[in-house]
């Protein structure tokens, strides 16, 4: 006899059931997709590689010193060297968009989940099986949702790359010192303005944290979507593997490298202390050597964590 | 019901965490020891019936974990009770709407709290208006309240500081500024000084009672420590496993425990800054009249088997103390009156006299040490023994004190009194 759970089937005439009946629902997302992804590209890959670089640069150096703004600077240029920059574009694209909506789902539901036991526990789970489940399975189902191009990229992504989002502001949030709500509650203060006042800004570092994550999965993960044809260096890493190119791969695989450390670093700096390096660097003028070690010290971890998700 | 008195008033308050609460609250009424109630279920207020009056200082005192803090997050809802009512200023606090609750939060009742809970990101002046900023005070005008309670409190100069840069003492001040600006008339403090040093703590306790003497809050005051009980509380409730087991005041806990339980608890208190003369005052064995003359203040002396006594009018005002030597001088010389003999130095002290007071003064006096009233009248004495055992002293500390001669043996008197013949008007003594 057989013993065989018809599971596989089960999940398929689930999507089919969707597809019959929200089809619109999903003709709808795409077109946002498709259309926050083209006003971001436009963005990015109108002017000319040398504005975008040097503008970059000057963010970085504002935000971390002028190591990172360097470090920024040669880094794209390389890219540019190896024949990517316009495929570093549209994935630095894809990535901006799918980490924003991410972003824009996971907070609100990570605050859900730390007011609510009942919330959390159903989510919990469902957190932990959209990231182990293997990245590329989502792309089947996106596709048959989106059919083929940068909407189910974006689709995998957000769902692949929601988890740390959620979990890090509901770890944040709950994390706050109980007495320190308790003063909120015992002066009279509404929940929503507990929340806003006392709770969001305590839980801060560890919401930049997931939204750090997010990005940097986001990444990975638009990395991998190449292969249902959204395009960017995925697109060319795909290409490179299916012709068994060296050479191309590894011009694309470093591309990829780059902008991992750069975003990683970028979405750091945030997450530090409050404001930018350059705004503390103007309140401490005399000090500014220290603050750019201290500033950089805390990104020690960052390139072994883009590098781990980049793997991924 | 709504004594204009009472500030806040708790009736049969219960709280229980975990499973099957309301059940657990009507086992515990019919008499279920509060650990049989089961696993997961914990019964952390039992019954607490009290009330606080205005202007009081309350202290809930007991070990960690007999349920204070539950107590007192019960009585502005930040626990919901599971059963029985709060009224601050005689409106139920207890199964009211959140609004409603929210609005009382702001008018009638702050909190400060034992790890001072301020806003980490916000500076002093900010967190200090805190309370009025949530009822919608102008900025300007909560400000200038702000700097004004900062002020009072003692950290003028430190408004644009960060909770972080400053020291405990200095945080809880903030804490406590903090409760003060909002202006309301109960204040609940949780342990707001047990995480200070021995030395900040007394600071923060005196300048307290300070304000709470300006101010004239209402205050409810936890602590785990009994010393600080007995300086800050007009009245204290005594905690043990959820229950309240004894509210008194400071004297009456000391005094007279009302079980075992607050008699160990009690054991370790410095009574001597918290018991009066006037709690340890016995009724003296006996006083003399200066219409007794010499001869009847020598037969007083000889039946309690006194070498002294004091002599007091009437009305009992104090008057001097006499000796049996002298008395018994007077009475061979033939001398009536007392007038002669009276000595003035009685040394008595006043009857609210701390204990730590009496210790010079028990030991010079001729006598067990009098104790008089706002009106200089003899209302007792402390005798030294009393005094040792009050303060859990050897009884041979007494033999180090300068000592007090012996009463004259009975048949000396008795054979000087015989001499005596005439036998005029003896008045005897006369218990006070
Ligand atoms: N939120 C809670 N859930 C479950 N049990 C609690 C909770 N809060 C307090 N308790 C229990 O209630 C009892 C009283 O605690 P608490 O009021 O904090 O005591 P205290 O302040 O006197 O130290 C303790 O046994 C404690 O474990
Ligand atoms: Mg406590």
């Amino acid at each position: 006899m057989d013993f065989r759970i018809p599971f596989g089937s089960w999940v398929e005439a689930g999507l089919d059931w969707i597809e019959d009946n929200l089809d619109w629902l999903f003709d709808l997302l795409a077109a946002v997709y498709v259309a926050l992804y083209d006003a971001v590209v436009w963005v990015v890959a109108t002017p000319p590689a040398v504005v975008v670089i040097a503008v970059l640069a000057v963010l970085a150096l504002a935000a971390r010193g002028w190591r990172f703004g360097l470090g920024t600077a040669l880094g794209l240029l390389f890219i540019v060297g190896v024949d990517q920059w316009d495929n570093a574009m549209e994935t630095l694209a894809l990535v901006v968009v799918a980490a924003f909506l991410a972003i824009v789902v996971a907070v609100p539901l990570g605050i859900w989940a730390a007011r609510s036991d009942r919330v959390s526990a159903v989510i919990k789970p469902v957190m932990d099986f959209l990231q182990t489940m293997p990245a590329f399975v989502y792309l089947i189902p996106a596709i048959g949702l989106f059919g083929i191009g940068v909407a189910p990229g974006i689709f995998a992504t957000v769902l692949f790359a929601l988890a740390p989002g959620v979990r890090l502001t509901e770890l944040g949030i709950r994390g706050v010192d109980r007495e320190v709500v308790e003063a909120g509650q015992a002066f009279g203060s509404t929940p929503g303005r507990i929340l806003r006042q006392i709770q969001l800004p305590l839980a801060m570092p560890s919401i930049m944290a997931g939204i750090n994550q997010v990005i940097m999965l986001s990444l990975s993960m638009v990395v991998i979507a190449g292969m249902v044809g959204a395009g960017g260096l995925g697109g060319d890493v795909t290409k490179s593997l299916s012709a068994l190119d060296t050479a191309l791969g590894f011009e694309a695989g470093l591309s990829v490298v780059i902008l991992a450390i750069i975003l990683d670093r970028f979405t750091g700096a945030f997450g530090m202390k409050r404001g930018l390096h350059l705004i503390r660097r103007l309140r401490a003028r005399g000090r500014a050597d220290d603050a750019a070690t201290t500033a950089s010290s805390p990104g020690a971890t960052a390139p072994s964590t883009a590098r781990d998700t980049v793997a991924a | 019901m709504n004594d204009d008195t009472i500030a806040l008033r708790a009736d049969g308050l219960y709280k229980v965490f975990g499973r099957h609460a309301d059940e657990a609250v009507i086992r515990l009424h019919q008499g279920t020891p509060r650990d049989q109630l089961g696993h997961g279920t914990t019964a952390a207020v039992i019954d607490a019936s009290f009330e606080v009056r205005r202007g009081e200082i309350f202290v809930v005192m007991g070990l960690s974990g007999s349920g204070k803090s539950t107590l007192i997050r019960m009585l502005n809802g930040l626990h919901e009770a599971t059963a029985g009512t709060v009224e601050i200023g005689g409106e139920r606090i207890t199964d009211i709407a959140p609004k409603r609750l929210r609005e009382i939060r702001r008018q009638r009742v702050s909190m400060v709290f034992q790890h001072f809970a301020l806003l980490p990101h916000r500076t002093v002046l900010d967190n200090v208006a805190y309370g009025l900023e949530i009822q919608g005070v102008a900025k300007a005008e909560r400000e200038a309240k702000a700097r004004e309670v900062t002020q009072i409190v003692g950290l003028a100069g430190w408004e644009d500081k960060l909770p972080g840069q400053l020291s405990g003492g200095m945080q809880q001040r903030v804490g406590l500024a903090r409760a003060l600006t909002a202006d309301t008339d109960v204040l609940l403090m949780d342990e707001a000084f047990s995480a200070l040093d021995p030395l900040i703590r007394r600071e923060m306790q005196e300048q307290l009672l300070d304000l709470q003497a300006t101010l004239g809050k209402t205050i409810i005051f936890i602590t785990h420590d009994l010393n600080e009980a007995m300086f800050l509380g007009d009245r204290i409730a005594v905690m043990r496993d959820g229950r309240i087991v004894q509210v008194g005041t400071p004297e009456e806990i000391l005094t007279d425990p009302a079980n075992e339980y607050v008699e160990q608890f009690v054991q370790d208190v410095d009574r001597t800054r918290v018991l009066t003369a006037e709690s340890v005052m016995r009724k003296p064995r006996a006083v003399v009249h200066p219409t007794a003359g010499a001869r009847g203040a020598l037969q007083v002396m000889r039946d309690e088997q006194l070498s002294a006594v004091y002599v007091t009018q009437r009305d009992r005002t104090l008057i001097g103390w006499v000796s049996d030597r002298d008395a018994l001088d007077a009475v061979r010389r033939g001398e009536r009156s007392l007038e002669r003999i009276v000595r003035p130095d009685h040394g008595a002290v006043a009857h609210d006299t701390p204990l730590a007071e009496l210790f010079i003064p028990a030991l010079e006096a001729q006598l067990p040490l009098g104790v008089t009233d706002a009106r200089g009248r003899l209302v007792g004495v402390v005798p030294r023994v009393t005094l040792l055992a009050t303060l859990g002293g050897e009884p041979e500390a007494d033999a180090q004190a300068s000592p007090r001669p012996d009463p004259l043996p009975a048949a000396v008197v008795d054979r000087a009194l015989e001499a005596a013949v005439d036998s005029g008007a003896l008045e005897t003594k006369e218990a006070i």
